[in-house]
């Protein structure tokens, strides 16, 4: 029967080791977002209303906004 | 920058449904789709809960995610929005949507379900088509003229608040703490006395 030497046993079991160690890796997927493939959306302030003054949009928005809350309301 | 949210107090909403129907009909949304519904849970349960659920316009949004036309895209103000040329009614959204809002006019599989349609937060949809074209495929465009979403500024409680997150989470967080809480806020208790077993209601108190 044949009989490993010590050194033949550590190099064995260090290359099993070696050969299996991408065995228990998880494939990484990396998630890539598509491209958008529609027709362009307008900026809301980019309207007739507003004429792209996206400052007075947001300042329109927050006032209306605000009426949502009845606590401003009955100060 | 604003980024576009809705917020339902379930302590206020009352199922009256008049964010859906304020919905239907700023938007003339057709027979069977319902781009806006209020659920109730524990329905008929002393304590039922009420929200009203559309399209969230979520920040990272599945349906943009799983959509194999790429249809979907967000605007300046965050509000997710899908292109109805390109859409090819697979129905992946719905699949993926948490909130059950992408909705399809007829029923049936790749495509025979129709073009999908979702609430635009009242913003219209892409393309510079001309008004009458846009608003049959997505209905009014009030975020242009500096109004919000008429389901909210229809809703008789202000249960429902649409607008920049930071501003309506600040009105929200102002309601809860004036309004504290517990039963006194409820008002099952004013109105129906303790639950069974509970002590005797206050208004009976004191009478022999």
């Amino acid at each position: 029967m044949h009989k490993f030497t010590r050194p033949a046993a550590v190099l064995a079991a260090f290359a099993l080791t070696l050969g299996l160690s991408a065995c228990g890796e998880n494939k990484v997927t990396a998630y890539e977002p598509g491209k958008y493939s529609g027709a362009p959306v307008a900026a809301p302030w980019d309207s007739p209303q507003y004429a792209g003054k996206q400052a007075e949009w947001e300042a329109a928005l927050q006032a209306r906004a605000q009426s949502q809350n009845d606590y401003t309301r009955m100060k | 920058m604003a980024r576009m949210k809705f917020i339902c107090d379930a302590n206020r909403c009352i199922e009256c449904n008049g964010c859906v129907t304020a919905c239907k009909n700023a938007n003339d949304v057709p027979w069977g789709v319902n781009r806006r519904r209020v659920v109730t849970l524990n329905d008929g349960v002393p304590g039922e809960r009420s929200v009203s659920v559309a399209c969230m316009h979520c920040s990272d949004a599945p349906c943009m995610a799983v959509c194999p036309v790429d249809c979907f895209v967000r605007s300046e103000d965050g509000v997710v929005l899908h292109d109805k040329d390109q859409c090819i009614g697979c129905g992946y959204c719905l699949y993926a949507c948490p909130f059950g809002a992408p909705q399809f006019p007829q029923a049936g599989a790749f495509g025979a379900r129709g073009k999908m349609d979702k609430c635009t937060f009242c913003q219209g949809g892409p393309g510079k088509a001309s008004e009458a074209e846009q608003y049959s495929k997505y209905g009014q465009n009030r975020i242009a003229e500096g109004k919000l979403p008429l389901c909210a500024e229809m809703c008789s409680t202000k249960a429902l608040l649409a607008g920049d997150g930071e501003v309506i989470a600040n009105i929200f967080r102002e309601r809860v703490t004036v309004r504290g809480k517990g039963s006194e806020v409820i008002g099952w208790a004013t109105a129906y006395g303790p639950p069974k077993g509970g002590a005797a209601p206050a208004a009976t108190e004191g009478k022999k």
